[in-house]
């Protein structure tokens, strides 16, 4: 009922619109055509206005011509019968004595994505290719790529592809840099097929543009500049040469193409000097980019991880920067811990432990296990740095704040497995905190330390049996084991005191147990210390395999093709862009052009199934080349 | 690039959208918010860059409103981050502010301003002084429309020609914040200069600025010994105007400056200094009160003042009935912040303040660690820089032959400058004499 009301009304609305875009005073027409476009905003339907819309089209008024366009832009598609009526104005507006208007007319007929309109576009594209106007000119380079989009054959046949290359020449820096993006979207679609390879005599060209254009222009052709081979070593350095002012620049995106540059040019160029030289002028340019916004800061933090992987040392003098402010934004703070645990040194693991405290004292529970993890992982990475990273443990357990005190238990087992017999003395304090611990991997890591150490402790006997109280409550699989498991560590030790609570563990594990894994544990090791307790000695207090710092590093293959891809989506997510970019032949159910994408799908058919094996991966949690700790 | 802009409210419905590309079906917008939400809840925090079903989402929030960028490339996600920033300031700059309500009542500039600002999802125009010469606010007949300024294609990109002025000058703001990390100890963690060059300039034609500094690596490079003290500027930074290839080969400063208002460079120093204001605090929590001690100290030369200084300290949220007795200046304290503000209009060089506060706290609280977020400080010390930077000349050469006035000012202010809270100390034995 109250949608058939809406209906209605709506009808009436658009009933209305209707009259007035056909009033006869030029003010109420005009008034209608925002109208119109303030609900196409809103996701009002008016299409069904478009005959009325159009009829406005023919005016001299800018900001009505603008908004008509706007308005074929998105109905078009739709109604591609009609948008031929348009046409004809369209045609006109391109011979118009105003550039702007010739370049709108341009620009939103290429954005019509309608087969039809194609015919009636190629002569005043041919014609705009070459005005006199630079203004028009760029604009006609774009609308090449987007007529190549829609058909790539009628965009060779004509010789736009040509003309565009041509345009390589062109004496105006802005439309260079449009010709140098058009070429590159025309060379993805292609799938490399190549439109276009860059040749030494067009690489001066752009070397010279890149002096004179805007940024936008300067990281298109930086871009392009990152796939060209160097003739030689001499070529590369002078590329990397004349381009290493743009680290200067202002954009943070002009800089960090820069660095990819040179980056990728590591492999041209041999002289140690220049590559040092380079190094070193890379560094300044990135420590300022963590002055930027939030946005940027992150991009540019997922990047330095990247880049450090490469030259570890790069920033080992900067740690300081990359502390966390308080009011950093969460995903920021997690990037800078993860680059601070990266670039320190045995020199300054100190002063970050001091740090990674005081960040292990906030409030933010997620942020606090961070900075606890980032504590350990310096303790196993660094021999020297442990000891004092297990006193900043000790001493944040000793807050007794709960969640800080789980941690910093789940990753003291880790250490002490990293380091065995260094820190006994320890263990008896932390058994002072059972009460606080609930969490189930915290627990089953403070019983697998009494458990490992329970000669360390002295009343080990009351503390282990205190917690078996709780066993058959214990939801979690894991801290049951963990218990089973201590208690048989503990009466392999200490036959005479441990007797007792193993008969109890095993028999309480086996009888009243639910979970069929801890069942079956508890029964073998029961039939185990039966038959021969040597060999139970030898399978639970075996010696543990050391600890190792996880490898944080992706494998080499990738992380060449990331920092080819620096500044990229797949830089950001640290993985490859096959995983979560689809070829259009998957994009089904999209209003396409059919024949594009039957022809591309033959080509594309190896790329694309790796994207359809990829879908599940991205979509299913994080992939494991995710570094994150 | 791009296939879409959107312009999103807070509850993720789209307010403006911009199809760029055709690729990515507009109802994608619809998975936004959620996705952000997701992230959130998983990871404790939204992210710029997210992806699914092979589109990534990239954003920034201005206000209640969002800015985000649809793409299905593996395209340059910093590029599109940086114009979203652009496309705020441009936004800025038309409608002083961008938020829900100024993008509703704008709809059709935004418009205009996107099929400008971005072709086919890659970024064309985005000087806002240029764009405000052929995009504006009123509508015009055909005869009078318009026409792209010749600055929009030109080398020089971001000055028109014919501008003039009866009276030719040129002010230069010398900028210097001061980012500062102080532990709880009163170790300072971090500390650094970011410096700006600020420029307004009314000037007529097409004038060639040269703009001479006290540079360290150009004194050395020229050979020449300093009258007084040279910089060595870390990172140096400058607006698209001036040529970065002159400036590498001889560090000289060359430019065609756009008109009125501009940033033309900044700089870094990340050398060790020592903090302008130094502020000491001593907190004592009790059972229903806590109380503090705020030692403040200008520590630079005796000539130069500090104004404005605000000194802003945090307390509980739930902390009540506040007292306060200072040697100098005003406190308030801002509930609404969880923080009083201890302002001191002029603190000369070498002073010393001292501040005492009190605040009832209800008597039963929950033993949960506060937040304990640092105390910041805001301040002004103008004809001062940190390090030193001078401007030695600026030249202005036109062809016409005027002669301009070039006018310098310098000033030193906060740029992050945090001093961590030491932990409180618990009761039993005040050590704080009563106010």
């Amino acid at each position: 009922m109250k949608a058939k009301v809406l209906a209605a009304l709506r009808k009436g609305e658009n009933y209305e619109l209707k009259t007035e875009l056909n009033s006869e005073y030029r003010e109420r027409r005009k008034e209608a055509v925002r109208r119109v476009i303030a609900n196409m905003t809103v996701g009002k339907d008016v299409s069904g206005l478009f005959t009325d819309v159009l009829k406005n089209m023919q005016t001299d008024d800018l900001e009505i011509k603008k908004l008509i366009y706007l308005y074929l832009i998105n109905y078009a598609k739709t109604q591609p019968d009609l948008v031929i009526l348009a046409v004809n104005t369209f045609v006109k507006d391109t011979e118009d004595s105003n550039p702007l208007i010739r370049a709108l007319a341009i620009r939103t007929m290429g954005c019509l994505h309608v087969p039809e309109v194609l015919d009636y576009l190629c002569d005043p594209l041919r014609t705009c290719l070459k005005d006199p106007n630079p203004y028009v000119r760029k604009t006609a380079v774009m609308c090449v790529a987007k007529v190549f989009e829609l058909n790539a054959a009628v965009a060779e046949e004509n010789g736009f592809v040509d003309a565009v290359r041509e345009s390589l020449s062109d004496s105006n820096s802005m439309v260079v840099a449009n010709v140098v993006s058009a070429l590159a979207e025309m060379n993805e679609m292609e799938g490399g097929r190549g439109i276009w390879r860059l040749d030494t005599s067009t690489v001066g060209k752009l070397l010279t543009a890149v002096n004179e254009c805007t940024e936008w222009g300067q990281i298109a052709i930086l871009e392009a500049l990152v796939d060209y081979r160097p003739q030689d070593e001499k070529e590369a350095e002078n590329i990397c040469e004349r381009l290493l002012p743009r680290l200067q620049h202002a954009n943070g995106s002009v800089v960090l193409s820069t660095v990819r540059l040179l980056l990728t040019y590591e492999k041209y160029v041999k002289r140690a000097d220049l590559l040092q030289q380079f190094s070193k002028k890379m560094v300044p340019p990135l420590v300022t980019l963590l002055s930027s916004e939030p946005e940027i800061q992150y991009v540019a933090l997922r990047n330095i991880n990247l880049i450090l992987q490469r030259q570890p040392k790069l920033l080992s003098k900067e740690i300081r920067v990359f502390f966390c402010k308080y009011n950093d934004p969460v995903y920021v703070k997690y990037e800078k811990l993860d680059v601070l645990v990266r670039i320190c040194s045995e020199r300054n693991v100190e002063p970050l432990l001091n740090e990674l405290k005081e960040y292990a004292k906030e409030v933010d529970v997620d942020f606090v296990r961070h900075a606890v993890q980032a504590i350990s992982r310096l303790a196993i990475k660094y021999d020297s740095a442990a000891e004092r990273a297990v006193k900043v443990l000790t001493d944040l357990i000793s807050t007794k704040v709960e969640y800080v005190v789980q941690e910093s238990m789940i990753v003291l087992k880790d250490i002490f497995r990293r380091y065995p017999q260094r820190f006994d003395g320890v263990i008896a304090t932390l058994c002072e905190y059972i009460d606080i611990v609930d969490k189930p991997e915290a627990m089953a890591a403070l019983i697998w330390i009494i458990g490992e150490y329970s000669e360390h402790i002295t009343n080990v006997g009351n503390v282990l049996s205190g917690m078996f109280e709780g066993f058959l409550e214990q939801e979690d699989e894991s801290v049951q084991l963990a218990l089973v498991n201590a208690a048989v560590k503990y009466f392999l030790k200490s036959p005479q005191q441990g007797q007792a609570l193993v008969l109890k563990a095993l028999q309480t594990a086996t009888e009243k147990c639910a979970n069929p894994d801890v069942r079956d544990r508890a029964y073998i090791y029961w039939r185990l210390l039966s038959a021969d307790p040597e060999a139970a000695r030898s399978v639970a207090l075996v010696d543990k395999p050391p600890v190792e710092l996880e490898n944080v590093n992706l494998p080499d293959s990738l992380l060449q093709e990331l920092v080819k891809e620096l500044g990229c989506v797949s830089s950001v997510l640290q993985k490859p862009a096959r995983l979560f970019v689809y070829k259009r032949a998957e994009k089904a159910g999209l209003p396409r052009h059919a024949e594009t994408v039957g022809s591309e799908a033959d080509e594309e058919t190896t790329t694309s199934e790796a994207a359809a094996g990829g879908v599940d991966t991205t979509n299913e949690g994080e992939p494991e080349l995710l570094i994150s700790f | 690039m791009a296939s879409a802009i959107f312009l999103v409210d807070l509850k993720g419905k789209p307010l403006i959208a911009r199809d760029y590309r055709g690729d990515i079906p507009l109802s994608a917008i619809d998975r936004f918010m959620p996705l952000l939400q997701e992230r959130e809840d998983e990871e404790g925090t939204s992210l710029p860059v997210m992806t699914e079903n092979g589109v990534t989402y990239l954003h920034l929030r201005e206000k209640d409103v969002y800015l985000v960028a649809l793409t299905r490339k593996n395209t340059n996600a910093m590029t599109l981050l940086q114009f979203l920033h652009h496309l705020s300031q441009v936004f800025t700059e038309y409608f002083k502010t961008l938020e829900e309500e100024s993008i509703r009542d704008n709809f059709v500039i935004i418009y205009e301003l996107l099929d400008e600002m971005m072709d086919y999802g890659i970024p064309q125009i985005t000087e806002p002084k240029i764009l405000k010469e052929y995009i504006t606010q009123e509508s015009h007949m055909l005869e009078i429309t318009p026409r792209p300024p010749m600055a929009v294609t030109n080398a020089v990109s971001w000055r028109s020609e014919g501008i003039t002025y009866r009276k030719n000058e040129v002010f230069l703001d010398v900028v210097e914040s001061i980012n500062m990390m102080v532990n709880a100890n009163g170790n300072v963690l971090s500390s650094e200069i970011q410096g700006a060059v600020k420029m307004k300039v009314y000037l007529s034609g097409m004038p060639e600025l040269r703009l001479g500094l006290n540079d360290k690596v150009m004194f050395e490079s020229t050979g020449r010994s300093a009258k007084g003290k040279a910089v060595e500027m870390e990172d140096i930074r400058f607006h698209q105007c001036v040529r970065l290839s002159k400036f590498e080969t001889d560090r000289t400063i060359s430019f065609i400056p756009p008109d009125g208002e501009f940033e033309l460079m900044t700089y870094r120093l990340n050398t060790q200094i020592k903090p302008l204001i130094w502020c000491e605090s001593v907190v004592e929590s009790h059972r229903g009160r806590v109380e503090y001690m705020v030692k403040a100290k200008a520590q630079f030369k005796h000539r130069s003042t500090a104004n404005n200084v605000e000194i802003i300290v945090p307390v509980p949220d739930d902390a009540d009935s506040p007292k306060f007795k200072s040697t100098i200046g005003s406190v308030k304290y801002a509930p609404e912040r969880s923080a009083f503000v201890w302002k001191i209009k002029q603190f000369q060089g070498g002073k010393e303040a001292l501040l005492r506060a009190h605040f009832g706290l209800p008597s039963i609280r929950d033993d949960d660690p506060e937040r304990r977020p640092p105390i910041s400080v805001k301040f002004e010390i103008p004809y001062f820089t940190t390090s030193g930077i001078q401007v030695r000349y600026l030249k202005i050469v036109e062809k016409s032959g005027y002669q301009a006035l070039p006018w310098v000012r310098y000033i030193t202010k906060n740029g992050d400058y945090q001093i961590r809270m030491p932990e409180p100390l618990k009761s039993g034995g005040s050590r704080l004499p009563p106010i």
